[in-house]
This record gives structure tokens, sequence and C-alpha cells, in this order.
């Protein structure tokens, strides 16, 4: 169906469900109940969920694929954000406008980078990429500042042309992202007994993409071309024998890869139409090789999971502060409560990144795999169990 | 005229002359054996012919094209490929992956291969790996994951990834190099039954001569850079100075 195997359908469809329903799913806990604040089902942050993971779907085709490791993918997505906000200032409020020219140039940026980065492999080429970006950053702060508006970063105001829209809404105001009049802030909200479901036209925009970016990734994964890029990684001096030269598919992964990160700048431009400098920072481009990493390289869903992961602990787990760790102790003797949240402290709220950096090292040691493949080895295990106990399982169970 | 000419090749390394004035002709659908020992410039001479090396004078024609200044990855898709002295294969794919690349390179080409079809669609191809996993008698370790096959395997499959190319050149570098005799008795029997099945061009390079000699229909001996004698088996056994250049080897 659709060009893709039974296995990748059903896992196309898991993906499409979740996402369509993540106001629903991210948001378990009754608004008044205290794990509310466990809640993600915000058009904010599911929006962050399905735009970060189409950075690292896209990262994922180069670095799981080929092994080529990026330290600069922060660079196209800060290179798709100013591209998105110009057109927003020149052109029209309209989104679609705005993703194509992020896609554009931050494709043509990938094409430089990539050029010069590849002609090195290994730590090389990481360095390489790492270099590039750092200039971008620096440049956007200081001497592009035209372009790129430095320090305050670049805006939408009153006196752009906008020529196919309208400088200023007719009370006066900034005009707001659209797609053909449909407000990307605009949401819905459903009351269904406690809950609160919200429904933003943003989310939906944005998973929608993600859901199309998806669907490409498991093509390129799946064709002559995807098998080429690991054989890459395996062994290019076969490949070079073989009567390929894996230069320029691999130029090609790294521009795929770049116009993911710049379609995912373009998006959050189009939910926040603004772009600065710091989007581009080096720790920016950490963040989606953990990503990928912790979901699972090489893995279609990991790096989703991995965006998704992330993005959870930097918006929800840096929201618990002390305050929220004596309620849920206070049942112990004084002395001991704040010991424990003494003790607890350095690993939430602000601390967030303790926690995070312990979990990576966790699942680095003890599943290379990533999510995927604790998910993966939690499957087997209960797949397996029925079979060691045969004399339980076989009064309830047929035996295949 | 035959379909690989080497013509007065030189290859110098800084003061060493690794190749004095080769002169090599193989002929379609023969085997030919270059022997020599240790050193005595094998190596660089199929260096020379696959790219990764150019010689400092001399020519090398393939087909009656120049193969000199041409990248490895074109010479191949001038039909000359190649098995390395330790297999080199995909070791993270698996052994039906393995094949696939190769056909692949062979229908699209070097640069057009397809980014968004579908490879379990392309049932042709299977059937053409398939096949020639089949001659190899590899074919129950298709969905294998290559890297953890024996040696002997990994060799097999690298002989079939080259052999499905249908090449019009199969080089071959010391395909036993480091091998237990039986593994070195099953790799010649493979290329006999390969050399049966099918019409085929090889350039074996090997250090003992033992090996080729009831495979290959010629055999030229090269000793310090310089090809001493070209002839068929029988007469290279107890030409003298073939005696000459293995003496003081031990093997
Ligand atoms: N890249 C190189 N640089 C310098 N000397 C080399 C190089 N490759 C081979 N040689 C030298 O050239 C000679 C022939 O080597 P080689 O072709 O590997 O011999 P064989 O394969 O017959 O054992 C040897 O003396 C070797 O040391
Ligand atoms: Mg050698």
């Amino acid at each position: 169906m659709f060009g893709l195997g039974k296995k990748d359908v059903t896992l196309f469809l898991i993906v499409a469900v979740m996402a369509l329903f993540a106001p629903f799913i991210l948001n378990p806990f009754p608004t008044d109940s205290g794990l509310a604040q466990f809640n993600a089902g915000y058009p904010d942050l599911m929006q962050r969920f399905v735009i970060f993971g189409i950075l690292a779907i896209g990262f994922n085709i180069l670095f799981g694929l080929t092994g080529y490791l990026s330290f600069g993918h922060a660079a196209f997505l800060g290179v798709g954000s100013y591209a998105a906000v110009w057109m927003f200032k020149l052109l029209s409020m309209n989104v679609l406008p705005a993703i194509v020219l992020s896609m554009v140039v931050s494709g043509l940026f990938a094409v430089v980078i990539g050029y010069v980065s590849l002609r090195r492999s290994g730590i090389y080429f990481s360095i390489l990429t790492l270099a590039f970006a750092q200039m971008s950053y620096n440049l956007a702060y200081s001497v592009l500042t035209p372009v790129t508006n430095g320090e305050t970063g670049l805006q939408i105001t009153l006196d752009d042309p906008r020529v196919l829209g309208q400088s200023a809404t007719a009370d006066g105001g900034i005009p707001v992202t659209n797609l053909f009049g449909l407000e990307m802030r605009s949401f819905e909200t459903l009351d269904i007994g406690p809950w609160a479901f919200q429904f933003s036209v943003g989310y939906y925009v944005a998973a929608v993409i993600m859901l199309i970016s998806f669907y490409l990734a498991i093509r390129i994964f799946r064709s002559p071309f995807g098998m080429t890029l690991r054989a890459i990684r395996s062994n290019q001096n076969r490949l070079y024998y073989t009567g390929l030269n894996a230069r320029p598919y691999t130029l090609a992964a790294f521009v795929i890869s770049g116009m993911y990160a710049g379609l995912a700048g373009g998006l959050l431009a189009c939910m926040d139409p603004l772009a600065g400098a710091e989007r581009m920072q080096w720790t920016a481009s950490g963040e989606v090789v953990l990503m990928t990493i912790l979901g699972g390289a090489g893995t279609l869903i990991g790096p989703v999971l991995g965006a998704g992961f992330i993005k959870y602990f930097e918006n929800i787990f840096s929201k618990i502060n002390d305050q929220v760790v004596h309620g849920w102790v206070s049942f112990l003797p004084d002395g001991l409560e704040d010991f424990v949240v003494a003790l607890i402290h350095p690993f939430v709220g602000k601390g967030w990144h303790l926690t995070l950096g312990l979990m990576f090292m966790l699942i680095v040691i003890f599943l290379p795999g990533g999510l995927v493949e604790g998910g993966q080895r939690i499957a087997r295990r209960l797949r397996r169990r029925p079979a060691e106990e045969p004399a339980k399982s076989a009064s309830t169970e047929p035996a295949e | 005229m035959g379909i690989l000419e080497v013509k007065d090749v030189n290859k110098r390394f800084g003061g060493l002359k690794a190749l004095t004035d080769v002169n090599l002709s193989v002929t379609e659908n023969t085997v030919h054996a270059i022997i020599g020992p240790n050193g005595a410039g094998k190596s660089t001479l199929l260096n020379c012919l696959v790219g990764k090396l150019i010689p400092d004078t001399g020519s090398v024609m393939f087909d009656g094209h120049s193969v000199l200044g041409r990248k490895p990855f074109e010479i191949n898709q001038m039909g000359i490929s190649r098995v390395f002295q330790t297999p080199e294969i995909f070791g993270d794919l698996t052994v039906m992956e393995n094949m696939m690349i190769p056909l692949f390179a062979r229908r699209d080409g070097a640069y057009r291969l397809h980014a968004f079809r579908s490879v379990a669609s392309e049932a042709e191809l299977r059937e053409r790996a398939e096949a020639m996993l089949e001659d190899v008698n590899m074919l129950d370790k298709r969905n294998m994951h290559s890297a953890s096959m024996s040696r002997g395997d990994k060799r097999r499959l690298e002989m079939a990834m080259c052999l499905v190319q249908e090449p019009r050149l199969l080089l071959l570098d010391e395909p036993t190099a480091g091998m237990a005799r039986a593994d070195t008795n099953n790799t010649i029997d493979l290329l006999k039954e390969i050399k049966a099945k099918r019409d085929i061009t090889m350039a074996i390079i090997e250090h003992d001569m033992h090996v080729v000699f009831s495979l290959a229909d010629r055999i030229t001996v090269l000793a310090q850079g310089t090809p001493l004698v070209e002839d068929v088996p029988e007469n290279i056994k107890g030409h003298p100075k073939v005696q000459e250049a293995y003496l003081g080897e031990h093997a």
C-alpha cells in the first residue's frame, strides 16, 4: 500500500494515529488534578514534538544510514527560520511560501557545507560541520545583522511590505501566520468531564507535514538509494569497486537532511514568527544528536521517540520545583521530608539536564539501540514468557 | 588481441622500481594467472588495472579503451570487477542486500540509483541475486547478517557479488592468501565450478603457483617487477627461470 511494505504501513498508521490523537493521548490527567502538570497536550509543546520530530527524522537519514555524524544541523534549523520570517516580512503571512523558501534556502546551504565537509569523514567531518555551524551562528549575531537583526532576532513589524498580504490588520495590529486564512495560533477546546483537550490549527498543520516527512523517510530507507547509504557506512571501499561513487549519494543524504532541518526551522517560525541566532548554537546541534541516539539511530521510529522524549523532559521535568516535590513527600516526617527534597532537588527543575544526561548515559551503555531496542527487548520478553511457562499458557492460548 | 592489454608499464615508488616494462595480454574467456614471489609487484600491477594506482609510463587498455586516469568505480562500470585479498563485503548488510548493491550499480549506473522505488519491488533483480547465490551454494544464508559469517563464506559472497555483475574481466588478488589448506581447495574448486558454468575471463594474482596450476589456462611469472616467462601451466613448472625466481623462498 502506498508503495510501502506491510510492516511499514502498520508503523506509519501507528504514528499517524498517535499524531492525530495526540491532544487526547498527551492529556491523560484531569485539569484540576495534581498530576495535570505532567500533561503535555497543549498546542505549544505538541507543536515542538512534531517539529523536532521532523528535525530528527531528517538527521537520521544522514547519521542513521551513512554514519556521518553532523554536529552542525542547528545551522539549517536557524537558516530555515530566518528564511521563513523573511517571507512573512516581504510576501505574506501565509505559511506555505515560507515553508517552501526555508527548505530551498537550507538546501542550498547544505549543498555548500556538505560539499566541503564531506571531503573528510569520521571526527574530521563532525568538526567541519561544527565549525560551519559556529561560523553561521557568529555571522548571524554580528556581520549579517541587516539580514538577521543580530542579537534582537528577526521579527515581523507593522512596516513590513508583505506585497501579497497586508502590512497591518484593519485594527492596526500585526497580522498572524495562517494557511489560507486558517490562523496557526487558533485552537478549539473540548471539555469532557474534568478534562480539557485543545485542538490547535498550528499543531495539525505541523503534524501533517511531519507525517509526510515520515512517509518520505520510509520510502528513502527502503529504496536502493537508502540501501546504498547503509553500504557507505559499512564499507566505502567495496562500494567504490562495485561501481558506485559514494560522494554524490552522501551529499544527497546530507542535503535532504539539511532540508528537513530547514523545514523544521521554517515551521518553528510559522508557529511563532521570530528567528534568533541562538537557534543555531552548537547545543542545539548536539540536541538533535541526542534525540536520534536516544530514540535509536538508523531506525525509522526512533528519532521521533527521541525528540518527544527530550522535549517532554525539557518542558515538563524542568517545571518540577522544590514546592512540587514537597507536595509529593509531605507525608514524611518534617526532617526526613527536607532531606528527601534536598536529595531530589538537583535532578528536577533547573536540574533536568542532569537527569537527562544520566538517562542518556544509561541508555547508551545498556541499550545501544536506544528506546527502540528497549521496546524490542520488552516485546521479545513478553512473547517468550508464554513459551517458558507452557503449563500456564497452554490452557489459555492456542499454540501459535 | 586480448581483452586486457598492458603495454610497457613502469611504476616506481621513490627509488624502488616496483614494475619494469610489464607487458601482459589477457585473452577473453581464459583464466590467466600471474604468479611470483613476495614483493614481485603483483599487487602493484593489479592496482594499476583497477584505478588505484596510475603507472608512470605505459598503457593499460581494456576492450580498446584506456583505463588510465579513471576512478575505480568508473573502471568497474567498464566491466572489471575485483575480489580483494581479504574479503571486502558490506558487513552491516544481509547477504541478499550485499547482492543487490552490485546489481543496482550495474543496472542504474554510478549516479542514478532510485531514491523512492522500493527494493522489495525489484523482483527481477532479486531472482538474479538468488540464482547467483544458488550457484555458490549460499542461498540458505541469504538473510544472514554477512559480518557474522565465516571467512570462507565471506569470500564466496564477495565472488558472488562480483560475478552477479557479469563482469567482462574478473580480477582476484591472492584469493587464498592466509587460508588453511581446506579453504584454499574449496576456493579453487569454487573457481573451477564458476569457470565450468559460464564464459568468464579471469586474472588471478597468486603467490603459490600450485594453487593455480589446475585452474589457469596461461601463467605469467613475475619477479622483481618484470615478467620472466608466460606459458601454459605444464611448461611453467620445470622452467629454470621460474625455479630461480622462487629459489630461497620456502613456499
Ligand atoms: N604504496 C607503496 N609505496 C612504496 N612502496 C610500495 C608500495 N606498494 C608496494 N611497494 C613496494 O613495491 C614492491 C612490490 O610490492 P607488491 O606489489 O605489493 O608485491 P606483491 O603483491 O607481489 O607481494 C615491494 O617491494 C613493496 O614494498
Ligand atoms: Mg600482494
